[in-house]
């Protein structure tokens, strides 16, 4: 027999969760209120350069107007000065730099995770890790006295061969003589493109290497089940798996080229023109101005160079979060960082 | 296409018959494993035929007709040539989807070849110009003051830019280790809303070009508040550097630390502090260690702000509050500006003491952070197992007195 007890529903209270609290002790209190001041002293810091820098630029933005986007000499102390020199020249070294950096890094990165024996990996995995860490000035000084040398070459031919294509004009460069002078090809955007190519190409290489070998394994044999070759399986699985990644780790390759300051100031001849002749002697970029005319500059002048400041740290944060963006949207960037 | 079954002959006859497929009676020949791996001999010869045809037509090519001059044009010469004729070879054995699969591998390898042909000569190259003045130990611990630039490399060296760049590198970590740490503690353990905002400007902080980091201290610490230029100005624009870079680094390593670590910490009744000071830290450890010494290699090879901030001696100067002070990558970008050869040689000297600095730290770090959080090494291991020992000894102690009580 079973007894139904009809409890009188009415009686009992609802039920509610409890609220769980726990007595938070001092030791907790000192630690949570220790660490939000921490958080908050870099957010004051960091914030604290950012606002700094707009502020001082202010003073010579407002001084320029529009003109400081279109003006490309570099004269503060007679009210004239803009960065449609220098910006144009930091891009154009970070696109010349990008472009030679880019195949490079794939094939690298594929080459360690897909092609390379297991033994050889964490090695190479260190050699990339290791050219990201030298520092750039050693990279300014490869370039500037040894790599120079060895592509003036390679840029005469190209002038000779495909200066119908604008970009690769060089005025001053005679094909016919055999005699004229290299001086033409030194110093270029190309060359200091190539060197600041060599920084950026670890960091390409290794995001990266770190989307390829996300690549599920399950997709990767199904692939080679199917008949693929490994190439076949690279192009049908890992790289339309790690687009993102690619993307998102060639924008950051291109955020370190636009702020490379030393490796670029020892290798350019600083000019004041917009130049799109990537192979011509003289070339110029924000980072390597300011430290050119930082210790000449008065007080406006500072502030004029702190507006050139100021829109390449504009332009690296644009790419730098479309970045981001890129790689937390793919599909293999959700747990991976950058 | 190799069919592995012999079909037979079906006959177009109405009737439905049965056809039975009729084996050989002999036994098949016993099946050898195929190595998958490795590269074959035929493979090899094929590499190596088209490498020396490709080596002599293009040296061939370049007396005669390319207008390309210097040896990185005919190596690239050679190179177009070397895959050109290797895909043509493979190409009388193979289908096409092997053809481009080999040339592909092919490619992938000289990409990694080209990019270790690049440190290696950037890092020979700097060695070799150096190698005069790496091999004079005075260049360790003598400073400028009494060189002129056309002395000769036997008087002078780079100890003031060697102790410069220890003093500015020891007061950047002093900064930067305390901070940077506890704000990855902050983004990580505590549910704060301000960690976002937090993480999101840091972000938005490791795009800062280096130079602005300088200009920044240039324009505040030096041209406003009116300190002199000095090593501390240096350090503290390394900082707002390195800063970041630790951040980010450390908030992915505590990331990485099993969260049933923490909870089971917590289920032990530890107060938030203790989990971390006793669970979290010591489980990332290793990783930590590599976040800050990696922002310590970047923050040594720095060149820009220090440049701006640091002024630049001669002389040896150990204050780091008052005076120029001079380090490592700044002395080479000064060396290498003048003219005089002697102080060229000096600069690639000073470019290798500092690329081997660089090199000792980040094999430090490898050898550190190698092992994922967690991973204790065999020494670890034993003094844990050790503490392990000592409270079991303890326990059992308890254990015996209280049933002497009891009893």
């Amino acid at each position: 027999m079973t007894t139904v007890y009809a409890a009188p529903a009415a009686d009992l209270p609802a039920a509610r969760p409890r609220r769980l609290t726990a007595p938070v002790g001092l030791g907790d209190k000192i630690f949570k209120r220790g660490s939000l001041a921490t958080g908050c002293i870099v957010l004051l810091i960091m914030a604290a350069v950012g606002l700094f820098l707009s502020i001082e630029a202010a003073q010579a933005l407002r001084a320029t107007g529009v003109s400081f986007l279109t003006t490309s000499e570099w004269q503060p102390d007679r009210g004239q000065f803009g960065i449609a020199a220098v910006l144009t020249g930091t891009i154009a070294i970070a696109l010349v730099a990008v472009t030679i950096a880019l195949p490079i890094s794939i094939g690298t990165a594929l080459f360690i995770t897909e092609v390379a024996p297991a033994g050889l990996r964490s090695t190479l995995i260190g050699l990339v890790d290791l050219m990201a860490a030298v520092p750039s000035v050693v990279y300014g000084l490869w370039g500037l006295f040894f790599f120079q040398g060895q592509v003036i070459g390679v840029s005469r031919w190209i002038s000779s061969w495909f200066s119908w294509i604008p970009i690769f004009q060089v005025t001053g460069a005679d094909p016919g003589s055999p005699l004229s002078s290299e001086t033409v090809f030194t110093a270029s955007t190309f060359i200091a493109g190539i060197v600041v190519a060599l920084m950026v190409m670890p960091i390409q290489c290794s995001i990266m290497r770190e989307v390829f070998s996300q690549v599920p394994i399950g997709e990767r044999e199904g692939a080679f089940a199917l008949g693929a070759t490994r190439w076949g399986m690279i192009r049908i699985v890992a790289i339309p798996f790690g687009r993102g990644g690619m993307i998102g780790g060639t924008m950051l390759g291109l955020g370190r080229a636009l702020g490379e300051t030393i490796a670029v100031l020892l290798i350019i001849s600083p000019r004041f023109d917009i130049n799109f002749h990537v192979l011509e002697a003289g070339s110029n970029s924000v980072s390597s101005l300011i430290a050119l005319r930082y210790s000449e500059a008065s007080g406006f002048g500072l502030s004029a160079l702190m507006a050139a400041g100021l829109s390449l740290f504009a332009l690296t944060l644009i790419v730098n979060f479309t970045a981001s963006a890129f790689v937390a949207r793919s599909r293999s960037g959700a747990s991976s960082e950058a | 296409m190799t069919d592995l079954i012999d079909r037979p002959e079906v006959h177009p006859s109405p009737a439905a018959t049965t056809v039975v497929v009729h084996r050989d009676a002999s036994p098949a020949p016993a099946q050898v494993q195929r190595t998958l791996r490795g590269v074959a001999k035929e493979d090899l010869l094929t590499l190596g035929g088209a490498l020396v045809s490709a080596m002599c037509t293009a040296l061939l090519l370049f007396g005669r007709l390319a207008p390309v001059s210097g040896s990185f044009g005919l190596v690239l010469v050679a190179y177009a040539l070397f895959v050109a004729i290797y895909a043509l070879l493979v190409l009388l054995s193979e289908e096409r989807p092997a053809v481009l699969d080999k040339v592909m591998a092919v490619l992938m390898a000289t990409a990694a070849l080209v990019a270790g042909i690049a440190l290696v000569t950037v890092v020979a190259f700097t060695l070799w110009r150096g190698r005069v003045a790496l091999g004079k130990t005075n260049l360790y611990y003598q400073d400028m003051s009494a060189a002129g630039p056309a002395d000769p490399l036997s008087v002078g060296g780079i100890g003031h830019a060697i102790v410069g760049t220890l003093v500015m590198i020891s007061l950047a970590l002093l900064l930067t280790v305390p901070l940077g740490l506890a704000c990855a503690v902050f983004l990580n353990e505590t549910r704060s809303r301000a960690a976002g905002i937090v993480r999101t400007i840091v972000d938005a902080m490791t795009a800062l070009p280096s130079i602005l980091a300088g200009l920044f201290i240039f324009a505040t610490w030096i041209l406003i508040l009116g300190f002199e230029r000095s090593g501390l100005a240096a350090s503290i624009s390394i900082s707002i550097m390195m800063l970041p870079i630790i951040i980010r680094s450390a908030d992915v390593v505590l990331r990485l630390v099993p969260g049933n670590l923490r909870e089971a910490s917590a289920a032990l009744g530890a107060p938030q502090w203790r989990t971390v000071r006793h669970v979290v830290l010591p489980t990332a450890r290793s990783g930590l260690a590599t976040a800050v010494i990696l922002g310590v290699a970047r923050g040594v090879g720095e060149t820009a702000p220090v440049l701006l901030t640091a002024g630049f001696t001669s002389t040896l100067n150990v204050n780091p509050v008052k005076g120029p002070m001079v380090s490592l990558p700044l002395a080479t970008f000064e060396f290498v500006r003048s003219p005089q050869p002697a102080l060229v040689a000096r600069g690639f000297a000073t470019a290798a003491v500092l690329m081997v600095v660089v090199l000792i730290l980040f094999v430090v770090a490898r050898i550190v952070g190698g092992r994922p959080a967690g991973r204790v090494s065999r020494r670890q291991a034993g003094r844990l197992a050790a503490r392990s020992a000592r409270d079991r000894e303890r326990f059992d102690a308890l254990d015996a007195r209280e049933l002497e009580v009891s009893a």
